[in-house]
């Protein structure tokens, strides 16, 4: 951040332009590029999901909007502004309009927690995942909101669902996430990535000595994100479409983008756990490797944030394909999993990485 | 101790997986249902009052529209209590060719329940693979018939038009025994779909004797009832009834896929028959003007969901003087009564789902 920030202020000093306004507008940057970034990922995302859900299905997917169906979302994003909000008689109207908000913002905040390069991390706190694991279950509370504010059966079921379920789920994940912390000796993400650096490459990422807690968190994160085969608080054979029944038009699209944004920051968070975040695969970096001097060192930066990206539309993948083969589970066998399984699971994974931990003592420092 | 409030939960007839055309008025405690009363009538179109006023010719055409995922079963009914009545028998190959086109339509209707159900549990895919190989089926109904699904082909006396490219039947057999490998590997194994259907949903043979419970439904819960057995139509033909004790939905399912087998296997049999004699014999029956003996009329066969029956009664009239169907699902319904007493939301809609019930067929 700091190398950046110099750039940034000797090209305004070029230009004469006093050095407070670089100070001050230096952190609009980042804010507008993640806005920016996360709302064309969010559009791709959707794409991306329906093509892979129509290959998996022997089907083509959109393809009629521009070329190869690329501005399908853009369509039907443009579709949803323009649709009548509709808000139905007997509805709190207050909170049943505050509930799409509160989906959004937690999305935003976790994702300014995420180290995308080596020195672009936007709120760099030394207990940073412990903030992301408290405001990536903060949905939870819009569902809540607009489940109960909808006065709607249908909704009120989904939201029952969905709060017993991420109550079961958040638990093994915060202990799968012990598990890496103790192995990097951090709360901060940053330095949960520069832990996972070794010559080894892929083989020294944290999935490997971390596997089950790899597994567990994974797990997890689908219950979290109402993913197939978690997908109770939604499912659409019996609730008709859970919490969000009762929303149209731009709620219904603030909800979608809100649990669009999610899955890629929960994704992000997961390689940047287990799969080296930012970190190159090949141990070394082709921009240093390439370009030598300033510029390289300012290509790594988008090479480090593009690995990063890469690694997470990895696991994204992974859970689009796991949509398109596995049927829903059942509400009480969802929440026995969880509690009788998962949990215990988890436990033990972090007592095998205080071992590890206290064993190798060196190589996971 | 408090009373405990339930919930009253109108399920339909505005709910995806009921389309609009069935309402279960659900009593929920929590989302454990209390009691079941299934509201029907959604897609009533008064078949058997219409069929009062029109002639048996008129009226022939709408018959596959009272199940119109099985309409050649209906229209074979129609055509058998008529060449009944009028004591006409019916050429070997024109037997023959029913039979092909009865268990083609069966699989096209099997497999379009096995997607649903998937459907139903929440599993997106299988529904297209299904579809599929469901479209081969439909795309040689049209070939033959010149429809896909409403398909007329039946006449009194025999069918329209003789049958022709029995190559591509032949080729959609080979494919759809790999398929049904493929299926077992990506729906039997899965460990979720085992969980969601084995054990629940039990139906004990002796409630479904008492709730008429008929065809594969029947047959899951270890009774030998296959009506085909019995019926003329098939009385050359080699095969077991599948038969098998679960009593569950995962019973149920397998049955269905099964009877895929076992319909493949007959309609082998029906192309080796239709193979060794070459030529359509038919004496097709003038509809104008055509009277039944007075009397009643009944015939029956195995539908894919279940026991399917007409009754005419005659009076020497151009109409008939009263017709009534029965059919498998209408039973179907009424057993949901008794099934989903006592089970948790999310496995009533997959116990309902492997019923296998057709809400045309019920409303008639």
């Amino acid at each position: 951040m700091n190398y950046l920030y110099f750039l940034y202020i000797e090209f305004l000093a070029k230009h004469q332009i006093p050095q407070i306004f670089g100070d001050i507008t230096f952190y609009c940057i980042p804010i507008t590029i993640i806005f920016i970034a996360l709302l064309v990922v969010v559009l791709a995302l959707v794409l991306v999901e329906r093509k892979m859900l129509g290959w998996f299905t022997q089907r083509k997917g959109p393809n009629r909007v521009g070329f190869w169906g690329i501005l399908q979302t853009v369509a039907d994003a443009f579709k949803l502004l323009c649709k009548e909000n509709i808000t139905p008689n007997a509805v709190d109207r207050f909170l049943f309009n505050l509930a799409p908000v509160i989906m959004f913002t937690p999305a935003l905040v976790v994702l300014g927690l995420i180290p995308y390069s080596a020195e672009f991390t936007f709120a760099n706190f030394e207990t940073n995942s412990l903030i992301y694991i408290v405001f990536a279950v903060l949905p939870v509370m819009s569902i809540l909101i607009g489940g109960w504010a909808s006065n709607n059966k249908y909704s009120l079921m989904g939201t029952m669902r969905n709060i017993s379920q991420v109550l079961a789920y958040e638990l093994p994940m915060a202990f799968s996430l012990l598990g890496v912390i103790t192995l990097a000796s951090s709360m901060n993400l940053g330095k949960i990535t520069l832990a996972q650096n070794s010559a080894n490459g892929i083989l020294g990422w944290f999935w490997l000595p971390c596997i089950i807690g790899f597994a567990v968190m994974f797990i997890s994160i689908l219950a979290e994100l109402n993913r197939c085969p978690f997908d109770l608080p939604e499912a659409e054979s019996e609730l008709i479409c859970g919490y969000n029944t009762e929303y149209s038009g731009m709620r219904f699209a603030l909800f979608y983008l809100g649990e669009y944004s999610l899955l890629f920051a929960n994704a992000l968070f997961l390689s940047v756990l287990f799969l080296g975040g930012y970190l190159s695969p090949f141990g070394r970096y082709l921009s240093t490797m390439l370009f030598a001097g300033q510029f390289g060192e300012i290509l790594l930066y988008f090479e480090q944030a593009f690995w990063l990206i890469l690694k997470s539309f990895f696991i994204i993948f992974v859970i689009i394909w796991i949509r398109a083969v596995f049927p829903r589970m059942a509400s009480f066998d969802l929440l026995k999993f969880s509690w009788t399984f998962l949990l215990p699971v988890s436990i033990l994974n972090l007592f095998l990485m205080v071992i590890l931990k206290f064993i190798t003592g060196g190589v996971y420092a | 101790m408090t009373n405990i409030e339930t919930l009253k939960l109108n399920l339909g007839p505005q709910h995806p997986s009921t389309h609009g055309v069935l309402r279960l008025i659900l009593e929920l405690e929590g989302e454990k249902i209390i009691s079941c009363k299934p509201d029907v009538g959604y897609l009533h179109r008064g078949m058997e009052k219409i069929a009062e006023k029109l002639t048996y010719i008129q009226y022939l055409p709408m018959v596959d529209r009272i199940d119109y995922l099985a309409g050649f079963f209906y229209s074979e009914l129609l055509c058998e209590n008529i060449e009944k009545a009028l004591e006409i028998e019916l050429s070997e190959r024109v037997k023959a060719i029913r039979v092909l086109m009865l268990e083609l339509n069966r699989i096209a209707s099997h497999l379009l329940w096995i997607g649903a159900f998937l459907m139903d549990l929440g599993a997106v895919s299988p529904f297209f693979y299904t579809f599929r190989e469901r479209e081969l089926v439909l795309k040689y109904f049209e070939k033959v018939t010149g429809q896909r699904m409403m398909n007329n082909y039946f006449v009194f006396g025999g069918v329209r038009r003789d049958i022709f490219d029995l190559g591509d039947v032949k080729d959609f057999l080979k494919i759809l025994k790999n398929k049904i490998k493929d299926y077992e590997r990506i729906i039997d194994r899965n460990p979720i779909f085992k969980q969601r259907t084995i054990g629940k949903g039990i139906l004990e043979p002796d409630i479904a004797f008492n709730d008429s419970i008929t065809g594969v439904n029947l047959r899951a819960s270890g009774v030998n009832l296959d009506f085909r057995t019995k019926h003329c139509l098939y009385k050359d033909y080699e095969f077991n009834p599948v038969v098998l004790n679960g009593k569950d939905s995962f019973s149920r399912y397998r049955a269905r896929v099964l009877e895929l087998t076992l319909s493949a296997s007959i309609i082998e049999q029906t192309i080796e028959k239709l193979e060794q004699n070459g030529e359509l014999k038919q004496t097709l029956i003038k509809p104008l003007g055509l009277k039944l003996p007075e009397g009643e009329y009944y015939s029956e066969i195995e539908a894919p969901r279940g026991l399917a029956g007409c009754y005419i009664k005659s009076t020497v009239e151009e109409r008939p003087y009263r017709l009534k169907w029965r059919t498998g699902s209408y039973y179907a319904v009424n057993l949901l009564r008794k099934l989903l007493k006592g089970v948790y939301l999310n496995d009533a809609i997959a116990i309902a789902g492997s019923l296998d019930i057709i809400l045309p067929e019920v409303d008639k």
